[in-house]
């Protein structure tokens, strides 16, 4: 029982029992802090948290990388041989890097400019749109709660959900045609023609992950200071002005991070793509991942050591896309400290 | 301090015995296409009630997964313990050999030596398992559609191309979307291709370049599709070496005449029902003969299993004449087993469709090309089959011409071995 603000006996116990623990762990501690310094602290605490990245992360990373010096269809390293670079020559073996059909690995390249087309276009639109809606859901409108749900609830379903319920909608008898028929339209071949099955796989995963980029910028927008908005309605400017001198900079650090992490998000663009479109019609709709997971596991003419390699350049331009994030938000920084 | 090292100790035993086999233990990989996974572990039930001390656990998984996950688990020797399979030639080398575990070995060699290379490395003599059932390849055609369009069946010779064109007026009388469709498997395209000339093996042996014949029923196959007259959804709405039956638009009445083979008998006739009456064609001709492709699924043993003396048990009991002629008999599969052929079926079903399709296939195994006949046992058809889906795939999608495909499957085939050597 806590009276007048006073700790009951039963949490005085439980406080002298937790101050005697930490003065056990005290003592081993400032062994350490005598011995190492701050620095030696800082890199103790830090210790279990880089172990755990290296064993999910470097490590694999390493191995991958190891793998993509070897060939054969073994999944064993001690079963492979060492082929050296000749997996990345293969990749990079190319008349012309425009023109996949003149490359040793077409499939590779067709894969690349998908997913490079698939990443201008989904992140650009899905930037748009996750603007949009999260200016409408920081308006005080009718239902505002509800609508925030509804626009965030896709996120929370799994890819192969998301990519089965509109491949339902999207397929020769799906639910779109049978509309289309109902409203005295053509039915369309969605998935069976190039370009729509590409704006499909487009709009499927925007609709997938507007909702998370959304609360992002919503949150973004609820911090800035409602003082310059009356600042700014006392001096009598105008809607657009507002937002392009007030709201858009002030949301600059938030759309920057929605920008890096979309972008990330579409180069590893596959289960819903795969599960709406299984990367057809052709390869018009194949992506990165799916290649390598194809070429390391699905194929007949399996090849893990190429899809390592695949995964290594991927990695690479992963690598690239964080490290411009990470200048941008630096950058940004520097500009908000002036 | 011993006492925390005795529990980490213990903790460590557990996590690594929690993936590992216990004596007794019997995991079986299994697809269906129809009704015969019930009837397996009907089967397998039966087995348990005998051998208490034996326990079998049948993963019933996609004919995917059978195809895309197990060689990876078996390359990585996490795979069950035995598995029904359909490429069991290029994934030879994971089979036990379970002579040395049979009671009776002569009894495997007499009723299932037929079909053991299509299972065995070349040059090998091991016992990996068994088929538990034969295929043939061949065509199934809407029979209600045919006669509401007042068109008749083209007659036991017709060509393929007689047998589309017919479909073809039946899908415009009739307003069904497609006239034909064909799986998007090399396999199911092998037996068109080998009715008009096709021969994929080289005389050493090795994948030789696509001949002429095999360049002209697949430009054809392209044609049709690019016509309109193959049903699209099946070939082009996939990538890579996907498998995709076009079972369902068939028993949806989305298509006339569908090319798959004699294991969806079963599953049209649980289906379809009474929808439409449906017939079974056997292979239409080309210029050089009228066949399907053979084929199976066998139920194979693994090199890794901890307990290869109870998976021996487990298949005996599965390979015996009687429960095999049970398996056949309510699946409706055509059985491997020699002795349960010679001593007559009586299939579980009065499906008068059915037994006659039944019937057919079994007639339509008189016409199979010696060709046809070879590759269950060539090592490199999963690898052919592989260049042909991707590459034909794309030239029906319009990524590439017809020629294209072609240079593109006889490099990738060259690549894989190459690879191999």
């Amino acid at each position: 029982m806590k009276a007048n603000g006073l700790l009951s006996a039963s949490q005085t116990a439980l406080m002298a029992v937790v101050a005697r623990v930490m003065g056990i762990i005290d003592v081993p501690l400032r062994y350490l802090q005598r011995k190492t310094g701050q620095s030696g602290m800082a890199a103790f605490f830090l210790a279990p948290n880089m172990a755990i990245f290296a064993v999910f992360v470097l490590v694999p990373f390493v191995i991958n990388f190891v793998y993509s010096l070897t060939g054969g269809s073994a999944i064993f390293l001690s079963d492979r041989s060492f082929v050296g670079a000749q997996q990345y020559s293969e990749i990079f073996a190319c008349g012309n890097y425009l023109d996949p059909n003149s490359c040793k690995q077409d499939v590779f390249w067709i894969a690349a400019g998908n997913t490079a087309a698939f990443v201008v276009l989904q992140v650009s639109l899905m930037i748009v749109a996750a603007l949009i809606t999260a200016l409408i859901l920081n308006r005080e409108i009718i239902g505002r709660s509800f609508w925030r749900a509804v626009f965030f609830f896709p996120v929370l379903l799994s890819p192969v959900v998301t990519g089965l319920i509109w491949r339902w909608i999207f397929q020769r008898q799906g639910v779109l045609n049978a509309v289309m028929q109902g409203l005295g339209l053509e039915p369309h071949d969605w998935l069976t023609e190039r370009n729509s099955a590409f704006f499909a796989s487009i709009g499927v995963s925007i609709w997938a992950h507007v909702g998370f980029y959304t609360l992002i910028l919503l949150a973004g927008l609820q911090a800035i200071p409602k003082d310059l908005y009356e600042a700014a309605q006392m001096d009598g400017t105008s809607r657009q002005r507002v937002f392009w001198r007030i709201t858009l900079p002030l949301l600059m650090p938030n759309l920057i991070v929605v920008l890096v992490l979309a972008l990330i998000k579409a180069v590893q663009i596959f289960d819903e793509a795969f599960v709406l479109t299984h990367g057809g019609p052709g390869t018009s709709t194949m992506y990165l991942v799916q290649y390598i997971y194809e070429t390391g596991f699905a194929s007949e003419l399996r090849n893990p050591g190429l899809a390592a390699a695949a995964s290594i350049l991927m990695g690479a331009v992963l690598v690239v896309l964080t490290l411009a994030q990470m200048a941008a938000s630096r950058k940004n920084e520097k500009k908000g400290a002036r | 301090m011993m006492k925390s090292i005795s529990i980490l100790a213990a903790a460590g035993i557990a996590l690594l015995s929690s993936t590992a086999a216990f004596a007794g233990d019997v995991r079986i990989m299994w697809y269906s296409d129809g009704v015969e996974g019930q009837v397996f572990k009907d089967l397998i039930a039966r087995f348990q009630k005998d051998n208490p001390d034996i326990k079998v656990t049948v993963d019933e998984v996609a004919y995917s997964t059978i195809k895309e996950q197990l060689p990876v688990q078996l390359a990585a020797g996490n795979g069950p313990d035995i598995a029904r399979v359909t490429n069991l030639k290029s994934l030879s080398q994971y089979w036990l050999d379970l002579t040395p575990y049979l009671k009776d070995v002569d009894f495997w060699k007499k009723n299932y030596g037929d079909q053991m290379d299509w299972m065995r490395p070349d040059g090998s003599n091991i016992i990996p398992g068994f088929m538990t059932q034969i295929t043939l390849t061949g065509g199934f055609v809407n029979k209600t559609l045919f006669d509401q369009a007042g068109v008749a069946l083209p007659g036991e010779k017709a060509t393929w191309d007689e047998w589309v064109a017919a479909s073809e007026k039946v899908a415009k009388s009739q307003q069904v979307p497609y006239a034909f469709a064909i799986d998007r498997s090399g396999h199911r395209i092998t037996g068109p291709a080998i009715s008009y000339g096709a021969n994929y093996i080289g005389k050493d042996g090795m994948p030789a370049p696509l001949d002429d014949a095999a360049k002209k029923y697949l430009t054809q196959l392209i044609k049709w599709n690019a016509d309109g007259v193959s049903d699209k959804d099946v070939w082009v709405s996939a990538s890579g070496t996907t498998y995709k039956p076009a079972a369902d638009d068939f028993i949806n009445a989305q298509v006339v005449m569908y090319y798959a083979g004699s294991w969806q008998i079963p599953n049209f006739m649980t289906k379809i029902g009474t929808n439409f009456d449906w017939v079974a064609i056997g292979s239409p001709c080309g210029p050089a003969a009228c066949t399907g492709m053979p084929g199976g699924a066998g139920l194979v043993a693994m090199k890794d299993t901890k307990n290869p003396k109870d998976v021996a048990k487990v298949m005996e009991f599965l390979a015996s004449t009687p429960i095999a002629k049970e398996f056949a008999e309510r699946t409706l599969f055509l059985p491997s087993n020699k002795e349960v052929v010679a001593g007559g079926l009586d299939f579980k079903t009065d499906n008068k469709l059915a037994k006659e399709a039944l019937n057919t296939f079994v007639k339509a195994t008189t016409t199979t090309a010696p060709e046809a006949l070879k590759l269950p046992g060539w090592k490199w058809s999963d690898t052919y089959y592989g260049a042909l889906v991707s590459r034909v795939g794309q030239a029906m999608a319009g990524e590439m011409t017809a020629e294209e495909a072609f240079k593109r499957i006889d490099s990738d085939i060259a690549e894989k071995v190459k690879a191999a050597k």
